[in-house]
């Protein structure tokens, strides 16, 4: 199996995300993660799921997904033309004879220090899973307390959006 | 109650007539098929509450008929349907009626069939219709009442929340919570449900919203910017698929529902002449072409005819219509049709590769992609020629002449269940419509009623509702009145909705069943006597000749107030279904004794091959070696 990143548009309705949920439910399709967030267009939402899936199943859920009535586009992104970026939160040890090695690690991967309490510290670090993966190693000989991950969010590079082209195809066919 | 005025002046759309988007016009009352097209008379806005909203939306949605009880949740519209002249609302017994009543009504007619429901329990009740209705793609929307919006989610009394448990068994589905929505959604509820590939839409509306102040206008602008169902095929698929049609040697065209649902059967026709083509129809496509064209070979799948099977198994060109691939139909789907290059038309692009590896595909409304395909087929032909497929026929002919459809007198003495059904057929005629229930009756009945035209056939193909006989003929009698409709039911499947017999005799709707009893859950009954060594567990049912009788099926018609018919001899067959003919004011009963060893014969048992089809209990085909 592969990892995919779909970016789904859909209306911004009660009960689509459930509706989307659901299709990946139905085929036992794990979700790795999910991002559901406003769009430039106050009544499209966007949702940015990543599967691991064969690329024949895969195919079959893209249609069904787009048989929803409330979902407006699906688009598949490749690693190699689309930025992917994660947020990650994590609460390492840190007194005060570590705090200073510990900054080193958060300078290196040019992370945020956003609390500080005697003897921990919050990091606030985005980045490709891959870049979040190595802070987290590196972080991991202080003690890490606590970790919290928002789903991955992903945009194609280049001029062109997807929201744009999908809105001007509903109003000449709609 | 104050009685809305109605039609209102007119009054311009929301939209400016530049929008691109799609309205839901006003209908006639009652639309036929000739009528020219009645000119849009805007109407609105009406000052009035959200549960007279509700009925002056379906009066508009051209509604004719609702099929429903009231409850708690959605009392508030059923004060205003009581006086709507244009809404025919008939009180079922149990949803699951009203819901099998609203597939049936729209299987017959082809319209919308609209059932209705209060919260919870009377919501839940109609998930099976739903979910009979999903699979089989019948257009249908069902309207159910839902606790005041404020209360939702507290668990109030009798709050299920519906539209969370049918989200997967419907087109799609709404909760109105603002009774300003209320026209809108009931027009999209209708256009999803009628177009594209049609399906079940449940409109779950909150109490609140019902009692609420609002106004209401028509017609209505769809706001659907995620809905575009393709009905135009391609062109280039289309000129390769009659590429293929005209040179292929040994072609079957496999006929689905999709061709009944698209209404093709007269550019089928065209397209079955023209091209020479062997035709299966499936059990949802019966009376798609007639059973007596000489190229239809019947049903293929578990309980097909040999030739229907065999054809598939030895095609070198497939071309599917409006069908899904189902296991009913493949068997083993790696061993499916091995031979051939598959055409797959359907109007909905998830079904096309869904199951079988496609070579042409082609999206599209059938009839469409069939008046497209014809021209094409025809230039093809004058090209090259049209193909010799004298072999094929050959071969086809030889499958038939060996292999007919046929059955067993039983040894017990009682009826054959084959015969009576037959019977029935040939005495009611093409013009009747048959329903079904399922199992082996259901199989009987595709196998020898003879269909001459679509619609005549309904049935629960996909999910396989034991019980969806009597209440869908009742909608299918109630949308088709000066039709004789038959409900061909098995003594399992009748226990399970025959309350709506009292629906029939209370709104005068005669319809006639034939209880094919053989006193078992026939069909689990022939699985055990065939894969769980005679062991019957828990199949019998007590209702057949020399048993207990309970219920004793002549006297339960009585007490309904049907009239109550027995035959349990092969003289009394045709005297007894001529009585039944005659009765017209009535619905009847007739329980036909009939043996319990009888099987459905041809079958491919479940997960094999079909060319391991069984023509009778051991008896498979012996195969061309050189294929």
């Amino acid at each position: 199996m592969t990892r995919h990143t779909l970016s789904v548009l859909v209306e911004n309705k009660p009960g689509v995300l459930t509706r989307v949920a659901g299709l990946f439910a139905r085929r036992a399709f794990n979700i790795h993660s999910l991002a559901v967030g406003p769009t430039e267009h106050d009544d499209v939402s966007r949702i940015t799921v990543v599967v691991d899936v064969d690329a024949l199943p895969l195919e079959q859920v893209t249609k069904q997904l787009n048989k929803l009535i409330n979902v407006l586009k699906i688009v598949e992104l490749e690693d190699a033309s689309s930025v992917q970026r994660e947020l990650m939160l994590v609460k390492v040890r840190a007194d005060t004879s570590q705090r200073t090695h510990v900054l080193e690690v958060v300078t290196l991967f040019r992370a945020h220090v956003v609390d500080v309490v005697p003897d921990a510290v919050t990091v606030e670090a985005t980045g490709s899973p891959a870049k979040l993966a190595a802070l987290l190693a590196a972080l991991e000989p202080f003690g890490v307390r606590e970790i919290v991950q928002s789903g991955t969010v992903a945009i194609g590079r280049g001029a062109r959006s997807i929201t744009d082209r999908t809105l001007e195809r509903a109003a000449r066919t709609a | 109650m104050v009685q809305v005025p109605h039609p209102a002046p007119p009054r311009t759309p929301t939209a400016a007539p530049a929008s691109p988007r799609a309205t839901v016009e006003a209908r006639p009352a009652v639309p036929s098929a000739s009528a020219a097209p009645t000119p849009v008379t805007a109407i609105g806005p009406e000052r009035l509450n959200g549960a007279q909203s509700v009925v002056r939306s379906l009066e508009e949605a051209g509604v004719e008929v609702v099929f429903g009880i009231p409850g708690g949740a959605i009392l508030p519209i059923y004060d205003p349907l009581m006086d709507s002249t244009r809404l025919r609302h008939i009180l079922v017994r149990h949803e699951q009626g009203g819901g099998h009543a609203a597939s049936g009504y729209a299987h017959a007619t082809g319209r919308v069939g609209v059932c209705m429901a209060t919260s919870g329990p009377g919501a839940t009740n109609l998930v099976t219709p739903i979910a009979d209705a999903n699979m089989d793609s019948i257009p249908m929307v069902a309207i159910t009442g839902q606790v005041s919006a404020p209360m939702i989610g507290t668990d109030a009394f009798q709050e299920a929340d519906i539209v969370g448990i049918t989200l997967p068994v419907t087109k799609h589905n709404f909760l109105v919570t603002n009774a300003d929505d209320i026209p809108r959604v009931i027009a999209e509820a209708f256009h999803i449900a009628a177009t594209g590939r049609p399906g079940p839409v449940l409109v779950d509306i909150a109490k609140s919203a019902m009692q609420a102040d609002t106004t209401f206008s028509w017609p209505q602008t769809l706001d659907l910017p995620g809905y575009h169902p393709v009905t135009k095929p391609h062109a280039k698929q289309i000129r390769e698929a009659a590429r293929l049609l005209a040179t292929a040697r040994r072609p079957v065209l496999y006929v689905g529902g999709g061709v009944i649902r698209s209404g093709a059967s007269a550019e089928l026709r065209l397209l079955v002449d023209a091209s020479g083509a062997a035709v299966v129809t499936t059990l949802m496509a019966r009376g798609a072409l007639p059973d007596s064209h000489p190229q239809n070979l019947g049903m293929p799948g578990m309980h097909g005819t040999v030739p229907a099977v065999a054809a598939l198994q030895k095609a070198d060109l497939v071309v599917s219509l409006g069908a899904r691939f189902d296991d009913r139909v493949t068997g083993k789907l790696s061993s499916f049709a091995p031979l051939a290059t598959i055409v797959h038309a359907d109007i909905d692009p998830a079904e096309i590769g869904k199951n079988k590896a496609v070579d042409v595909p082609i999206v599209g409304d059938l009839r469409e992609v069939l008046a497209d395909l014809l021209p094409e087929l025809a230039r093809e032909h004058v090209q090259h020629g049209k193909p010799d497929l004298g072999g094929w026929w050959k071969q086809i002919d030889d499958w038939r002449e060996t292999f007919p459809l046929g059955y067993d007198e039983p040894e017990d003495g009682h009826l054959a269940p084959q015969h009576v059904i037959q019977r029935i057929s040939e005495l009611s005629g093409p013009e009747s419509i048959f329903v079904a229930g399922v199992g082996q009756h259901q199989m009987w009945a595709s196998q020898f009623i003879r269909f001459e035209r679509p619609n005549s056939w309904l049935n629960s193909g996909g999910l396989g509702t034991m019980g969806f006989a009597v209440p869908a003929a009742m909608g299918a009698k109630v949308g088709q009145p000066d039709r004789t409709v038959w409900a061909i039911d098995g003594d399992g499947c009748f226990q399970m909705t025959n309350q709506e017999l009292a629906t029939c005799t209370i709104n005068d709707i005669p319809i006639k069943v034939a209880v094919i009893n053989n006193s078992s859950l026939g069909m689990v009954r022939q699985w055990q006597t065939l894969f769980y060594s005679e062991r019957y567990s828990n199949t019998d049912l007590h209702t057949g000749h020399g048993t207990v009788r309970i219920p004793d099926f002549v006297k339960l018609a009585d007490a309904y107030g049907c009239v109550g018919l027995r035959c349990e001899t092969k003289a009394d067959v045709d005297a007894t279904i001529k009585r039944a003919l005659e009765i017209n004011d009535q619905a009847v009963v007739i329980d036909f004794t009939v043996s319990r060893d009888a099987m459905v014969w041809p079958m491919v048992a479940a997960g094999v091959s079909n060319d391991k089809i069984q023509y009778a209990r051991g008896i498979s085909p012996a195969w061309d070696r050189e294929d």
